[in-house]
């Protein structure tokens, strides 16, 4: 015979399903009850209030944090003591051998514009770099007119400028001296002498800069003449002039001047002009190539074709496209 | 009864705003206990509706968030009594749900059970003024119910119109619309008495909580052990509480009767601690672990110590087999299932189409209660829990809770009472600008 006490026969212990919680009613046995004060359960409720929950969780803290900054910074020398305190360990931080940059190297320019870059650096090495303004640097330098395109770079301690150089192609000879063009017209630098560049062509005239394109274009267009040539003119900032030793001069049109050279070309091939006494080969109207005879030549033409009678001279400045084709027709003919 | 009925919609208004609020709380205010529910309201879930799930009974609307119960005190026969422990008590259990709901709960809805509930039938019948039933009418025809002598200081708890009937035609539970001539309704009202509710009112203010609902405890734990047929056929609940047994009738979904015995468990603990000269809270105790109320022969062998500690060895090393329990319980079980028994034969439940009893509440839970309730009230008697409701934690599933969850589901899709209704314009007669409002909704 089992004696009972007052403990359950059978402990049943709730089965809780997934997810549900225990709740435990009211209060285990032997602890005395008391009810909440009014004052806390006020409180409690009052805690429970979403306003009141945000304020105290959010607003408290920052309220808190501002004000005792705006108390500390409200007086004059700390907040100047501060700022003091922020740039020393500004500084302090930029100092640091780790920002140390200590040597230039500049890659892929000629001994002047290393020269120059080298000028442009604001401040003497070693120096940390955060005082570089590498911007104002790398502008700098790009605007040297040898420079077409520069990069600046802080890697380990040493300052890489890399520069592209610009390529002369062309000389261009102005009144106050001869500077060496790139293809774009862009100056890259000054020459004293023509004979310092042999290999490259000349052009002259006001604005011809401006055109240097279209001016290789005729070069390359006018390959075979190059031995004989001095040069091209820009007229007018609008056309060019191809100057033949003997200041003998063709004059090319404005619109595609290349083709008017292939022209001169092909009746040179032909007719074999270039090697006739001409003074100046006009091609600025393509349908109506002229050409202006010197004295000498325009007077033996002349009695040639039974014009005039010998030792009799007659000012002509310029033969008529009838004349000139019955030139080239009594030349073909023979 | 204009005064009561002018609170009432004011407590109507109030329980709307709650639930526009989205939070309210449930309190059942017991003799041995005061539980109390936070409910979240926040619609019923469309993903739901569209599997097909109906809205149960508005219960999807609703979730369980916050629960807790605590000894009740200063309550007697399901009355508050000592007005300041009462206080201190709903205190406690408010300020536990709220804890655990993490929300603040500032409306709350009370059940009690005490307070002498009374049921009288109402009936009226008047003319239809148009073709069709309107407002007006069913206005009317709600305030032709001869009020009742219900007493001096008493008042109206529930008024639920339970039947109407359009000439000929009975069992309409919406007459609006119909056409016919003689509209005729008969009515359910409970009583009780008003200092009881005023004293629930005053504990409750006093916690700065808003009254925002009053319930009869019998009625819904009607509502929450009762399946839908049994209310629908007719039944009875049972609910045997701490120091009150609520009897509530249900017929056509409708509660037709309510009435209580001023008895419960609490008598039975006295019963034990008296006659086995122990403390209260041993009785309890012995009552809940070991009580019964059939003996058998292994009754006579299962031996309890009684224990205590008064000093006197005698004293504390008595035991008294389970035989002996049970024969101070089963009288007093068998009392309150006859006075229950009584209050039933009066009510006429032997005339409803189907007499399932329902036994429910904290005492219910007495192993062989069913057996002996079976041959007192009738074949047809099973013990009931609450409806399952969503969230409800697993300790609050029990009988004991089937008054509070009950309210649940009232508060969720509550039943219409009279002063839901309009008011009929002839009394209206001194509020010319309310006359006015009422003809323009009419008209447009």
């Amino acid at each position: 015979m089992r004696p009972l006490n007052g403990e359950p026969r059978l402990r049943r212990e709730p089965v809780l399903q997934a997810g549900q919680r225990r709740v435990i009613f009211g209060r285990r046995g032997g602890q005395r009850y008391r009810a909440p004060s009014r004052l806390a359960f006020r409180l409690q409720r009052l805690w429970l209030t979403p306003v009141v929950r945000a304020l105290t969780r959010i607003g408290a803290p920052i309220f808190a944090v501002t004000l005792g900054l705006g108390l500390w910074f409200g007086d004059e020398g700390r907040r100047a003591d501060f700022v003091q305190w922020v740039d020393d360990v500004k500084l302090q931080i930029q100092n640091r051998p780790e920002f140390r940059v200590s040597e230039l190297k500049v890659e892929g320019a000629g001994p002047e514009v290393e020269e120059a870059a080298r000028m442009l650096l604001p401040i003497e090495l070693p120096a940390s770099s955060f005082a570089i303004d590498l911007t104002a640097y790398h502008d700098a330098i790009a605007r040297l007119d040898a420079v077409q395109d520069a990069a600046v770079i802080v890697r380990s301690g040493t300052l890489e400028v890399k520069v592209t150089e610009r390529q002369p192609v062309i000389l261009w000879r102005t009144p106050n001296g001869i500077e060496m063009l790139d293809a774009g017209g862009h100056r890259v630098a000054s020459l004293t002498r023509r004979d310092a560049r042999p290999d490259l062509p000349l052009i002259a005239g006001e604005g011809a800069d401006a055109a240097v394109p279209e001016a290789l274009e005729i070069l390359s267009a006018a390959e075979p003449l190059l031995p004989k040539m001095r040069g091209l003119i820009r007229m007018g900032e609008r056309r060019w002039d191809i100057a033949l030793a003997d200041n003998r001069r063709i004059l090319l049109p404005s619109k595609n001047p290349a083709r008017a050279v292939e022209e001169v070309l092909s009746l040179d091939r032909s007719d074999d002009l270039l090697s006739r006494d001409f003074a100046v080969v006009d091609m600025r109207n393509q349908d109506r190539p002229t050409i202006r005879l010197t004295p000498n030549s325009l007077e033996q033409f002349q009695i040639v074709t039974g014009q005039i009678v010998p030792e009799k001279k007659t000012e002509t400045t310029r033969a008529s496209a009838r004349s000139s084709d019955t030139k080239s027709n009594a030349k073909a003919s023979p | 009864m204009t005064d009561f009925y002018q609170s009432q919609r004011a407590m109507r208004a109030m329980r709307k705003a709650a639930m526009q609020r989205g939070v309210v709380a449930l309190l059942d205010i017991g003799t041995s206990k005061i539980a109390c529910l936070v409910l979240r309201f926040d619609g019923s879930d469309p993903a739901l509706e569209a599997e097909g799930v109906g809205p149960l009974a508005g219960q999807s609307k609703f979730r369980v968030i916050g629960a807790a119960t605590t000894q009740s005190r200063g309550v007697r026969f399901g009355e508050i009594d000592e007005m300041k422990k009462t206080e201190g008590a709903i205190r406690t259990v408010v300020q536990a749900a709220q804890k655990m709901a993490n929300t603040r709960v500032d409306h709350v809805i009370a059940c009690f059970a005490g307070a002498g509930p009374r049921s009288y039938g109402l009936a009226s019948e008047v003319e239809v003024l148009d073709a069709q039933v309107g407002e007006q009418d069913v206005a009317r025809v709600l305030a032709g119910c001869d009020m009742p002598d219900i007493g001096m200081g008493r008042e109206v708890l529930h008024a639920h119109p339970v039947n109407f009937a359009l000439d000929h035609r009975s069992g309409l539970s919406d007459p609006r619309g119909h056409v016919g001539n003689r509209l005729a309704v008969d009515m359910h009202l409970l009583t009780v008495e008003t200092s009881a509710v005023q004293n629930l009112i005053y504990c409750i203010r006093r916690s700065d909580l808003e009254l925002a609902g009053v319930a009869s405890s019998a009625y819904v734990s009607g509502l929450s052990s009762l399946v839908e047929d049994e209310q629908e056929l007719g039944a009875a609940c049972i609910d045997i509480g701490g120091g009150a047994t609520g009897v509530s009738i249900f017929m056509k979904k409708h509660m037709i009767f309510a009435d209580t015995v001023q008895m419960g468990g609490d008598s039975i603990t006295h019963d034990i601690a008296v006659g086995l000269q122990i403390p209260l809270n041993m009785a309890e105790r012995i009552k809940t672990f070991h009580g019964g109320v059939v003996a058998t022969g292994m009754d006579d062998r299962e031996m309890i110590e009684l224990g205590g500690n008064s000093g006197d060895w005698e004293k504390d090393r008595r035991q008294i087999s389970r035989a002996e329990l049970i024969g101070i319980m089963r009288p007093r079980v068998e009392e309150i299932l006859e006075e229950v028994r009584a209050i039933l034969d009066a009510a006429g439940f032997d005339h409803l189409p189907s007499q399932q009893v329902v036994l429910t509440g904290g005492a219910s839970q007495t192993p062989g209660l069913d057996g002996l309730a079976a041959r007192i009230l009738g074949q047809n008697v099973r013990l009931g829990r609450p409806l399952r409701v969503q969230g409800l934690p697993q300790a609050a599933t029990g009988a004991g809770f089937s008054s509070v969850v009950g309210l649940a589901l009232s508060a969720a899709s509550p039943q219409d009472e009279v002063w839901d209704f309009e008011i009929p314009a002839e009394r209206l007669q001194g509020r010319p600008f309310r006359r006015a409002i009422r003809w323009f909704r009419e008209n447009w």
